[in-house]
Formats: structure tokens, C-alpha cells, sequence
């Protein structure tokens, strides 16, 4: 890894960071507009229901957990993929890609369906722990296959065991993706609602849905969606914190890069386990659920091919737009957050992630108020759609970025400069072309979780535009589980595309061959 | 310094932008002139699956197109609130009654004309004309037909707050229905009758749901045996996998608080004011053929007279309680403020 520079950002840099962060923020001044209009006694009025305390209780709770246990199956999933002699390593990790491509909501649904007395706060644990492993599985394996290995050996020759290698060498390589995850992992707890509804475990998202739903109040709901602004805003600052002491304790990778394959033998069992049981559990029990149902459906609505090209159509080309979005909006967040240092840069990067950690609702919401006021005339068009994918999911391309453009060495970015080459030319000649699979794997992974996005859009899609997710939302909205179930399926073999190639995507970077280890 | 020159300028053109958006006077949509122009944009708080026929139908008898934004009520609701009268929208279909009430408070329809409102009956449809009843949903309790019989099932919801039904009834404290059914107890029961029983089933262990339709599953799967909803969505579920197969059975409730019906209804947006699309869509709403389709289709009660009941539902009247404004805002608030005290929302 480049150390940073400590020069000043470029101007035009740090403008481009600046309005892509505005425009992040959308959502966030929306909020702050209706809680204004809320007045200061009724924000404390709704500190003083009893059900408070106990939504950001559980919120937390849940938050920490699903984090914590994705962060204990995703390190171990990523070191077998990327370390150890494994057979069939790219079916290993096509597998772990996958549950990416299932929503929570099918994921709840299938669970509930094929064990109905599944609620509560072990149910969401379980279900949402489930499909979000691949946030931390998928960065670390990339970073363990860029790191190396050299540091565990000095530290194996000092005396030390295999484990304390591990964390003197390795640990310190991966941590920085680790944190990353964990961060993706703990804002996507926070806004999730429908894996978390269908358990009854009452948290802030069910609360803020229900405000929406019943309450014809929205300044309630804004309050509620900023006490989880609060909370996002806690996680993002703790993770700066301690990704920022990483990069301090690590300078950078001396010598080439080396890797030695680890061999399984009697943990070969453990770790097929370890390595097939999450993804199996997240997508084939929710797919058999579904596939179980539509032989009981007694009567399957008329199912019009049509309807689902359509839908396919639409959901692959609002995605790929939503990505080109949030590729877009996260390139110079990504950018300054990897070369430059400072406050400023902190509180763009910060302010960028908060939007994930807002349900879809809310964010949904604010568009309309914005693009109405902004620009109306692309009101409820596919544009506005896609920009609020891309203000929805930007957060999860600024790690991936980030992570990609620092381990361009900055030397390479001078010496194109000494040759006469402005900014804006090296960056794209030098670091773009580097940085490539980077910035491809950030806008795969935005696609995959538009794909399946559904509160925001159906409140901003145009007027009797379908994707498969609302076709699905339809179905299953009126026991329609027969019609429902090939729109399921289909969503999840469209979504499981990006995921595959996304688990294809290498960090480029000295692997050698097991023989020289 | 440069760089923080640009910082501001950057800064204060996103913050000028958005206090343009919080400060802009909202622009009157674009009305319909007074003869149509064949097409009609609709938000319908109700499903795809079930209406989708029925407009196709209306396209079909009187070649207006209809272009239909699918969501949940709440939803639209909140979308029509936040779009204010710039909504693209001419007509608002919803499920419930409170959304169209919300609309209208917030000054956002135009009134019916006498005519149509005069076909539905007082009690299922607006007091001011400002919205029409369109069908009608009772208020049941769902039970577990392999615990309990239709004898043991209590027929007066105050038997549900007894120490014996603890931890055994489900239902959706945020659910539209659920909230007229507690603003119907404290206008025939009285304010202190309602906050006992609000109280009494928040502290018997209730099971919380989001809506109707997961109270429903809950009950038909074993895992609640008593459920609060509305009596449709039995049918709409039994249409799927037989009613053979249900376990879930339905105990009417005529005469009690807990057995109210409460409707789904229309509203013409003001942008849309005189708009014969509209009407024409609302008078086809309110038409036999429409209330037909309702009954066969939805298993919901036809509100306008004359039409049959669907099979095995006990007739309207015996479950009226005609005294209740369903969309009266006012009272559905303390009604949620009731539900909050006790902890439920």
C-alpha cells in the first residue's frame, strides 16, 4: 500500500468531492427540513414514547451482531479462498458470492416460510447475517490475494506460532478491507426493513415505516430516520478511526510480494463447511421455499411472459445506470479519501456513507421533494431513478475506490507528471487503467444491490414501469406466492451475475505460484 | 486560501440549491382542460393482481387510458403529501380511508360531485364530499381452527384482554384498519373504556405484526391463535391454496366495536378539478358492473345498494356502526397517541 500524500488536494479535485458529497446529502437535508418543521417539542415528545429506547436498543443490538458474526464467517470464508489449497477454488468462490444476489425480504420470506415459528431478534440475526457475509468474504479475499505472506515467515523464524503470524503479518494487510466490510455490513443492518419486518423484531426502519404508514405524520418519521442518521453517523467515525490507526502502523509491503498456500488436511472438512453452509442456507432454502409453493398455488394467476421480459429489462438498465451513478458520485470521494489526508476529507467521506444507513423510504422520499422543487421536468423518469440508486448505493463504490486507487503506487503517478502529463491525464492513463478492476467491482457490487431495491423505487419509478422487484413486491403482497415465484426466481438469476463476476474480480498483484513458496 | 474558496463556492452552490427546493412556491399542476384528453394518471393504493382487470375493463367499456402508479396506501399517501399539488396524479385510490382523509385535510382534492357521493350510503363514504367509498372491509377475528371452534372464539374483542388469551392474539398496531377499530371503541365506548382495553391487550403479551396479511399467516401456520384483521384477505389467501387447506377460520363480530367495516375509497385530485376522465373513472368505481367485480374478485362488500353480499359474509347491516366519521384525522391521531402511550407504536 502507497502511503498518502500530505500535499493539499487539487481544487478541482476537491470540488468534484465536494458537490458529489451535496448530492449525497440529499437525503440528510430532506431530514433536517422535517424535523425543522417538527419544532423542538415534538422531537421530545417522541423521546418520551416508551417504544423509543427500546427501537434504538434493538437497532444497536442487531447492528453490532450481524457485524460482528459476518466479520467471524467472512475473514476465516476469505482466508480458505484466498490462502489454502482448495479444489474447485473459483466454484468456492462463485458460491460465496452469491448471496448477494438475494434480497432480504426473499430471504426472510423463505425462512419464514419453511420454519414459521422463526421471529424475533435470533431470526433477523440469523437471516441478515446470512446474505450480507459476502460484504466482508469479498474485500478481504481481494486483499489477501494482493498482500503477501513474506511477514508471516519473518514472524514464524522469530518464534512466533502460526496464529500470532497471522496477526503480526497478515492481519495487518487485510484490516483496512476487514473495516470496510464491517462498515457496509453495520449500515445495511441499520436500514434494512424487510428482512427485519417479517420477524416482528421491532427496530427503527419498522418504526419508520409504520410512521410513514399510519401516522399521515412525517415529521415523526423524520425524527425517527435521524436518530438512525446519529447512529450512522457513529459507525462511519469509529470505523475512520480505526481504519486511520491501520494505515499508520502499516507503511507499506517491503520485498516482493510472496504467498504460500496453506494446506487443509484434517481441517478440509471445517472448512468446506465454513465455506458452503452460509451461502447454501441464504440461497437455496429461499429458492426451495418458493419453487415448493408454486406446485401448492392452487391457482397461478395468468403469467405473461411479457411482463417479465419487460421487468428483467427494466431492472438490468436501471441498475447498470444506477452504478454508472454511483461510480460517478464516488470517483472523487474515492480518489481524495485514498491520496489526502485531513478533516475535510473525513467529513466528505463520512457525509458520502451516511445515505445506506437510511431506508429506502426516506431516501426515496427526499428525491421527490428535490427533483420536484429541482428539476420537475425529469420527475418521475428513469434518470431520477437511477440518480437516487446512485446516491442510495455510492457508499458501497467509495471503499472499493478508495481501496483500488491506493494501491496504485503514487510513484507511478509522478512519473507521469514529470513527463508532462496534466492531472486529469494521468489519472486517467496511470491510475484509471490500474485501479480498473477496483472501480469495476464497486460498480458490480452498486448493480447487484440495485437490482434488488424496492421501497425507493416504487416511489420514484415512472408510472407503470416495473422492475422485478416491484413484480415480485405485487405478488407476494396478496398471497399471490405461485405468481410470485418465477419473478423470484428470475431476480435472483439476474442479480446473481454481477455477484459471479464480481467473485471473479482479482486485486491484480504478485501471486506466485505455490511451487516457489 | 484557494482551495477554500472553491470549498465555499462549491459549498454554497449545493446549499443554495437546496434552499431553493425547500423555499420554491409549489407550482399548480398542469390542470386538464374541461374536455378530456382520453388518458387518466392514477395512484391506486390496492394491488396490481386485483384491480389491474378491473381497469383494464374501464379502458375497455370507455377507451380511457389508464396510467396506474402501484404502491401501498401509506406510501402513496406520504408521496402525495410530499408532492403536493404538483402531483402528476388525478385520482387517488385507496385502501383505506385515513390516507384519503389525510389528503384531503392537507387541501389536496377536489370534492365529488353530489350526484355520484349521493349513490353510497352515509356511514361508508365522506361527510364533505371530499372522497367516495368505494367497497367495504369488516374488521374480524381470525382463529386457529384446530384449537379453537367458533364457540370458544370470543364474539366481543373485550374478552381479549383476559389473562387467558395471553400471548396467544396477534395484531398490526400500525395498520390503518386497526387504527379505525380502536377510534371506533372510543367513540361508542367511551375514552376511559378504550384506554382500559388498549392498555389491557398491550400488557397481555400481544403479537406485534406489520400488517394484516402476516397476522393472517400467523394464524393459519399455528403460531398465534387468535388474529385481528380484516376479512378479505382470508379469502384472498384461500383463493391461493384452497379453503380446504385453510387453517384459519373467520368469527364475524355484528354489534361490536371489534367488527366495524371500514372502506377503501376514491378522491379526485384538484389538479384534475372537472376533469371527465375522472369522473368518468369514479363513476365507474361506484357502477354495478365495478361493485360486481368486487365482490367476485376481491370477496370485499359492494357499498352501493342494491348489490348481494359475497357468499357466506353476514349482510352489511348487521355490522354497521353508522356514527363514525372513518376519516376523521383529528381523532385517528389521539387514537395513535393512545397506542403510543401504551407502548404499542
Amino acid at each position: 500500500m502507497s502511503p498518502t500524500r500530505a500535499a493539499r488536494p487539487p481544487r478541482a479535485l476537491l470540488a468534484a468531492a465536494v458537490v458529489a458529497c451535496a448530492l449525497a446529502a440529499i437525503p440528510l437535508v430532506y431530514l433536517l427540513v422535517r424535523v425543522g418543521t417538527a419544532g423542538l417539542d415534538d422531537v421530545f415528545a417522541v423521546f418520551g414514547r416508551p417504544r423509543v429506547p427500546v427501537l434504538i436498543g434493538n437497532t444497536v443490538l442487531l447492528a453490532a451482531s450481524v457485524t460482528l458474526t459476518t466479520v467471524a464467517i467472512g475473514v476465516p470464508s476469505a482466508f480458505l479462498l484466498a490462502r489454502a489449497r482448495l479444489r474447485g477454488r473459483a466454484a468456492w468462490a462463485v458460491l460465496a458470492a452469491l448471496p448477494l444476489a438475494v434480497p432480504s425480504y426473499l430471504a426472510a420470506y423463505g425462512w419464514l416460510a419453511a420454519l414459521p415459528w422463526m421471529q424475533g431478534f435470533w431470526a433477523a440475526w440469523f437471516v441478515l447475517s446470512l446474505v450480507t457475509v459476502p460484504y466482508v468474504t469479498l474485500p478481504v479475499a481481494a486483499a489477501l490475494r494482493a498482500g503477501t505472506t513474506g511477514l508471516d515467515d519473518v514472524a514464524r523464524t522469530l518464534g512466533r506460532g502460526p496464529l500470532a503470524a497471522f496477526r503480526l503479518g497478515t492481519w495487518p494487510q487485510i484490516r483496512p478491507a476487514v473495516l470496510a466490510g464491517a462498515l457496509l455490513v453495520c449500515l445495511y443492518t441499520l436500514s434494512d426493513f424487510g428482512g427485519v419486518a417479517l420477524f416482528r423484531y421491532q427496530v427503527l426502519t419498522t418504526a419508520i415505516q409504520q410512521a410513514y404508514g399510519a401516522s399521515f405524520n412525517r415529521d415523526y418519521a423524520a425524527i425517527l430516520a435521524s436518530l438512525l442518521v446519529l447512529l450512522a453517523v457513529a459507525v462511519v467515525i469509529a470505523e475512520q478511526f480505526a481504519r486511520g490507526r491501520a494505515a499508520r502502523q502499516f507503511g507499506g509491503v517491503t520485498g516482493p510480494a510472496r504467498q504460500r498456500r496453506v494446506r487443509l488436511g484434517k481441517w478440509s472438512a471445517p472448512a468446506v463447511a465454513v465455506l458452503a453452509v452460509p451461502p447454501a442456507l441464504a440461497v437455496v432454502v429461499p429458492v426451495t421455499v418458493l419453487v415448493v409453493r408454486l406446485f401448492e398455488a392452487q391457482t397461478l394467476r395468468a403469467f405473461d411472459p411479457t411482463e417479465l421480459i419487460a421487468a428483467t429489462g427494466n431492472t438490468v438498465l436501471l441498475s447498470a445506470g444506477g452504478a454508472v451513478v454511483a461510480v460517478a458520485l464516488a470517483l472523487p470521494i474515492g480518489i481524495l479519501a485514498a491520496r489526502y489526508r485531513g478533516r475535510l476529507v473525513r467529513a466528505i467521506e463520512t457525509t458520502g456513507y451516511l445515505a445506506l444507513g437510511l431506508p429506502g423510504i426516506v431516501v426515496g422520499l427526499s428525491l421527490v421533494f428535490f427533483s420536484l422543487a429541482a428539476v420537475p421536468a425529469l420527475y418521475q423518469t428513469a434518470f431520477v431513478l437511477a440518480f437516487a440508486y446512485g446516491v442510495l448505493f455510492m457508499p458501497k463504490a467509495i471503499g472499493g475506490i478508495r481501496g483500488a486507487t491506493a494501491q496504485v503506487p503514487t510513484s507511478l503517478e509522478d512519473v507521469s507528471r514529470t513527463l508532462g502529463n496534466g492531472r486529469l491525464r494521468t489519472w486517467w492513463l496511470v491510475t484509471a487503467r490500474l485501479a480498473r478492476p477496483g472501480i469495476a467491482a464497486a460498480a458490480l457490487l452498486v448493480a447487484v444491490t440495485a437490482m434488488k431495491e424496492l421501497p425507493a423505487t416504487l416511489l420514484l419509478r415512472p408510472t407503470g414501469t416495473d422492475t422485478l422487484a416491484t413484480e415480485l413486491w405485487s405478488r407476494t403482497d396478496v398471497s399471490a406466492y405461485g405468481a410470485a415465484a418465477p419473478y423470484a426466481v428470475t431476480l435472483l438469476l439476474v442479480a446473481a451475475v454481477p455477484a459471479f463476476l464480481l467473485s471473479r474480480a482479482r486485486a491484480g498483484a504478485g501471486e506466485l505460484d505455490e511451487a516457489t513458496a | 486560501m484557494r482551495s477554500s474558496r472553491v470549498i465555499a463556492l462549491s459549498a454554497g452552490l449545493a446549499a443554495a440549491l437546496t434552499l431553493a427546493a425547500c423555499t420554491a412556491n409549489p407550482e399548480a399542476a398542469e390542470s386538464t382542460s374541461t374536455a378530456g384528453d382520453g388518458s387518466l394518471t392514477v395512484y391506486a393504493g390496492r394491488s396490481e393482481s386485483l384491480i389491474g382487470p378491473l381497469l383494464e375493463q374501464f379502458t375497455e367499456d370507455t377507451g380511457i387510458e389508464v396510467d396506474v402508479r402501484y404502491a401501498t396506501s401509506p406510501e402513496l399517501n406520504a408521496l402525495l403529501l410530499e408532492e403536493g399539488e404538483r402531483t402528476p396524479a388525478e385520482v387517488f385510490l385507496s385502501q383505506d380511508a385515513g390516507a384519503l382523509g389525510s389528503i384531503a385535510n392537507a387541501g389536496l382534492v377536489s370534492p365529488i360531485p353530489a350526484e355520484l357521493a349521493g349513490l353510497i350510503p352515509a356511514g361508508f363514504t365522506s361527510d364533505d364530499d371530499s372522497w367516495i367509498g368505494v367497497t367495504g372491509r369488516a374488521r374480524v377475528i381470525a382463529y386457529d381452527g384446530e384449537h379453537l371452534t367458533t364457540e370458544t372464539v370470543p364474539d366481543t374483542v373485550d374478552a381479549l384482554t383476559a389473562p387467558e388469551w395471553s400471548g396467544r392474539v396477534a395484531f398490526a398496531p400500525g395498520n390503518a384498519s386497526f387504527q379505525s377499530f380502536i377510534t371506533a371503541l372510543r367513540v361508542l365506548e367511551g375514552e376511559e373504556a378504550a384506554a382500559e382495553w388498549v392498555d389491557g391487550i398491550a400488557a397481555n403479551a400481544p403479537i406485534l405484526t406489520e400488517n394484516n396479511l402476516a397476522t393472517l399467516d400467523l394464524v393459519n401456520s399455528g403460531q398465534a391463535d387468535v388474529g385481528l384483521i380484516n376479512h378479505y384477505y382470508w379469502f384472498e389467501r384461500a383463493a391461493e391454496v384452497g379453503e380446504q387447506n385453510m387453517r384459519a377460520q373467520l368469527e364475524f363480530l355484528p354489534g361490536d366495536p371489534g367488527g366495524i367495516v371500514n372502506v377503501s375509497g376514491a378522491a379526485i385530485m384538484k389538479g384534475a378539478a372537472g376533469d371527465p376522465d375522472a369522473l368518468a373513472f369514479i363513476e365507474y368505481l361506484v357502477s354495478e358492473d365495478a361493485q360486481r367485480y368486487f365482490v367476485e374478485e376481491t370477496f370485499e362488500y359492494p357499498l352501493l345498494p342494491g348489490i348481494d353480499a359475497p357468499d357466506g359474509l353476514p349482510a352489511l347491516d348487521s355490522l354497521v356502526n353508522p356514527e363514525l366519521d372513518l376519516a376523521d384525522l383529528e381523532s385517528l391521531e389521539q387514537t395513535q397517541q393512545l397506542l403510543a402511550d401504551a407502548g404499542l407504536l
